[in-house]
């Protein structure tokens, strides 16, 4: 089963990467997007995908699947969704000021 | 008394702290005039010392800068240095009382000048009497700066800037080789005192870092001394103001690659290939110096070659006294006049170049030309700087009674002397040294003619002469008139001179052969014998005077030489060639585009990973111990790898935001199957909003491209992707396959309930266990909200942004 899900994640970091090659601005985002779900699976993959209880005392005595990979990711889950909120205005930004989504035409000033 | 030593080295450049005030506040006075009592007070200091050094004393006097690395400034005072420290000094005065004359106190901006002189005379006296490696690299690095600054003092002028430029390009890197040089000789030695080597020096010989130390020390060196081919920034080093050519760039700076030959000697002279490379590239200086000379027609040019020539000179009979080292009873054989020749030859170039340099500093004033061919007949107008330029270039020459004489005898004695040996293949190529140093000696004598009577003798031509031409002041006059009576006196008093300072410093370079200066037992008077040498001056005398005869009718041959295979092309060239290659290069890959960039870095982290997984070899995959598949598994796999393909695939906006929603939903279910609900209530919330804001700003994001993009590029992305994932995936089971401790996670089971009183494992780690991850997470979203707010609020319009450009 973890052999499959690492599959999955490579699968999904490839697809993100292609996604932030793209010239569209909005691509990108969504490329990271898709690159952070990747990061999240992979942590909980890495932990151990073993059949255990859901890590609640009093529901079962156990064994339990480990907590502590849940954690790291849930703090992961709130920064990506802080910086993807971050970076979709900014794109928003970006685009209403330079009137282009394509990085192609946005290249700064020559002398710069 | 000691400590004292140290500090008349640091004179200098504490009164240069002076200067400027003293600009600034006495304007009726010549700075210079102040400026004078400095050189002259330290002539008088370092002249207490001629006595007892002369008998072979040493003085040492150490002050300690970074101790716990071993690194002080220690001052050294033995024949060697005295005699360094003297000529700085002693012509530094000279030169400062000239260039008093010379600069004219409303036109120049003195204060600078004079700031740069004394930070050079400080970094000199430094250089000479340093005993610690790292100390004589700080104060050889200080000369090239403040030399860059002199050059570079009528800084308007595009060639001075280009002669500054050039002479600090070559000083400097050969400075930094030097540096290498020292640092491998330290490695050697264990020690950074030049002393301390010199006494374990024949222990250093066998070891492996032995003959990059000596290249190394060479090259710095050879391109202070402007030895060939380094030699060219000597000549565009010519438009420094006079003073500052006769001081630096005849007397002191260029003879400190000789000095410091000369003082590693002992250290290396074991190696055959110092003495190859000592005085062979000697001799070729020499050889080349004398015979470019005459193609110049600026008085400086010419003193310039005729200066690189002359070190060249020195050079090679410095290479001579090393191969004593290998002579049996070298002190009893003729051949002993190689070292005393060389610093003999020192100290009398010194005193001739000095008033040279002067006296074509007078011309260009007085006339306001230096051009050789539009000067002439100026010997009735300026007798007294006529006499000068005679005595100085007639010893240049090697013509009695001047000092050049003397010297130039002891040279082709030694040179001769070095044919008799059967060493390295002298035997072969030995008898090349006389004949070169010979034909060399003719040019010599030719250009000292050339100099000296196309300028004074000849057709005189007033309407030529962009001033009209008069003598000098005579205070401009005094300190050549100074220096040409020491050609003179040299030449009737050498045994005084030889013993006083010669002999002590010969005793410092070769340790090997004399106990103390008394021991060394050479007598200048040999000039009266009927010696091969002296029929070999008749020689040059006789040659010099028929070719420099017949100049007019092949000096023209110099013309044929082909500008672009010289050195000076080759140093544009090199300079041209990586202003514009270095330009390129950052062309070929700073493209500006955000996408080559990201390129760049996938495919170096690809490469790194990959290549380190390749040469660790941790590919390990085994699926020992891993959890059964179940069918509603593959089911959301598939799922999700149907959402992502859409968010590729998708040509509209929405299609690919829906797409991003599913994937994240999926991933929401897949936390639901592996027992985190935490995470899945989390991760369904989230994706929520994610998807919610996408479709708020949905009106207002760029659309996805409509134009097809072209197919190789495309295709690129899809093999660095792919690349990407595989390696993601490769490491990730070669991790997994591979685990070599134990989960941290019982810890947390068992103490959950007893220490922090909480059933729910995931939330006490997150607020308990491990709060502060916890705690900085809220500060990130609360700054992504602030910021997000001050994006869309703060807005600078047209005319608030006009008024911040101004």
């Amino acid at each position: 089963m973890e052999s499959l899900i690492l599959v999955l994640v490579g699968v999904l970091v490839a697809v993100a990467t292609y996604l932030i090659l793209s010239k569209q601005l909005l691509r990108v985002i969504l490329g990271t997007a898709v690159l952070s779900h990747a990061a999240h699976l992979l942590i909980l993959t890495m932990g151990g995908l073993k059949r255990g209880d859901v890590p609640l005392l009093g529901e079962s005595e156990g064994p339990y699947t480990d907590a502590l990979p849940q954690a790291l990711i849930l703090t992961a889950i709130v920064i990506s969704f802080a910086v993807t909120a971050f970076v979709l205005v900014l794109g928003y930004r970006a685009y209403k000021t330079n009137g282009s989504g394509n990085f192609d035409e946005l290249r700064g000033t020559p002398d710069e | 008394m000691f400590l004292l030593q140290v500090l008349y080295i640091f004179i200098p450049m504490l009164a240069a702290i002076l200067v400027p005030f003293l600009y600034k506040s006495i304007k009726n006075i010549h700075t210079g005039w102040f400026v004078l009592a400095v050189p002259a007070t330290l002539v008088i200091i370092y002249a207490s010392y001629i006595a007892k050094v002369a008998k072979g004393e040493v003085f040492q006097a150490e002050l300690p800068w970074i101790p716990s690395l071993d690194i002080s400034v220690v001052s050294y005072l033995d024949g060697l240095s005295l005699l360094f420290s003297l000529l700085i000094t002693g012509i530094g005065s000279l030169v400062v009382l000239y260039s008093i004359f010379y600069l004219d106190k409303h036109k120049e901006k003195l204060h600078n000048f004079y700031v740069y002189l004394l930070l050079f005379m400080s970094a000199m006296l430094g250089v000479v009497q340093s005993d610690h490696l790292i100390t004589l690299y700080f104060f050889w690095e200080l000369t090239s700066i403040s030399s860059f600054l002199l050059i570079g003092y009528w800084y308007t002028r595009d060639a001075s800037r280009f002669g500054a430029l050039k002479s600090m390009m070559i000083t400097v890197g050969g400075g930094l080789m030097m540096l290498g040089g020292f640092i491998l000789l330290s490695i050697m030695g264990g020690t950074y005192s030049i002393r301390e080597l010199i006494v374990i020096a024949p222990d250093l010989v066998g070891h492996p870092l032995f003959t990059w130390s000596l290249v190394l020390l060479l090259l710095g060196a050879f391109t202070k001394s402007a030895q060939f081919p380094f030699y060219i920034w000597l000549p565009d080093a010519m438009e420094a103001p006079t003073p500052v050519s006769a001081y630096l760039h005849s007397a002191t700076m260029v003879k400190a690659g000789l000095y410091l030959v000369a003082r590693f000697t002992p250290i290396f002279a074991v190696s055959e290939l110092w003495v190859w490379l000592v005085t062979g590239v000697g001799l070729l200086t020499l050889f080349w110096g004398s015979f470019f000379a005459l193609k110049q027609t600026d008085l400086k040019g010419i003193l310039a070659f005729s200066t690189v020539s002359q070190l060249g000179l020195i050079m090679s009979l410095l290479g001579g006294g090393a191969v004593a080292f290998h002579v049996n009873g070298a002190a009893d054989l003729v051949f002993k006049f190689a070292a005393f020749a060389a610093i003999f030859h020192l100290i009398n170039h010194a005193t001739f170049k000095g008033s040279l340099f002067m006296i074509a500093g007078i011309i260009d004033h007085e006339t306001g030309t230096r051009d050789i061919r539009k000067l002439g007949g100026l010997m009735s107008i300026m007798p007294l700087s006529f006499t000068v330029a005679a005595i100085g270039s007639f010893s240049m020459a090697g013509l009695p009674p001047f000092n050049g004489f003397l010297s130039k005898e002891m040279f082709l004695s030694a040179m001769l002397a070095l044919n008799e040996f059967e060493l390295f293949g002298f035997d072969t190529w030995g008898a090349l040294f006389p004949i070169v140093a010979w034909i060399a000696s003719i040019f010599t004598f030719i250009y000292s003619f050339y100099f000296v009577f196309r300028t004074f003798a000849g057709q005189y031509k007033p309407e030529q002469f962009p001033r009209k031409p008069h003598e000098a002041p005579i205070g401009m006059l005094i300190s050549p008139m100074i220096l040409a009576a020491f050609v003179v006196i040299i030449f009737f008093i050498p045994n005084l001179i030889g013993d006083t300072f010669v002999k002590p410093a010969v005793q410092a370079i070769q340790p090997f052969l004399y106990d103390s200066p008394s021991a060394i037992d050479i007598h200048v008077s040999a000039w009266h014998g009927l010696q091969p040498e002296l029929f070999m001056t008749i020689g040059i005398v006789i040659i010099g005077v028929l070719l420099f005869v017949a100049l007019p009718k092949w000096q023209g041959l110099y013309n044929l030489f082909p500008r672009s295979l010289t050195f000076n092309n080759a140093y544009d060239k090199i300079m041209q060639g990586l202003d514009v290659g270095l330009y390129r290069i950052s062309r070929l890959y700073m493209t500006g585009s955000m996408r080559h960039y990201l390129l760049y870095m996938f495919s170096g982290i690809v490469a790194i990973v990959l290549g380190t997984l390749f040469v660790k070899d941790a590919f390990s995959i085994s699926f020992e111990g891993a959890a059964p598949i179940r069918s509603y598994q593959i089911i959301l796999i598939i799922v999700l790898v149907i959402g992502t393909a859409t968010t590729i695939l998708a040509k509209s906006r929405l299609t690919a935001i829906i797409g991003l929603g599913s994937v994240g939903y999926t991933v929401a279910l897949f936390f639901v199957i592996f027992n985190a609900p935490d995470l899945a209530l989390t991760q369904l919330v989230i994706e929520t909003i994610s998807v919610a804001l996408f479709l708020l700003a949905f009106y207002h994001l760029p659309k996805l491209g409509k134009r097809e993009e072209r197919m190789r590029f495309q295709l690129n992305r899809a093999i660095i992707s792919i690349a990407v994932g595989v390696m993601v995936t490769l490491i990730a089971l070669s991790a997994h396959s591979q685990k070599l401790i134990p989960s941290i996670s019982k810890y947390y089971k068992e103490t959950v309930y007893s220490l922090a009183g909480g059933g729910n494992i995931v939330n006490v780690i997150l607020v308990d266990y491990r709060g502060f991850d916890t705690l900085f997470e809220i500060t990130v979203l609360s700054i992504a909200g602030m910021a997000i707010l001050a994006m869309i609020k703060l807005r600078m319009n047209r005319k608030e942004k006009a008024h911040e450009n101004k």
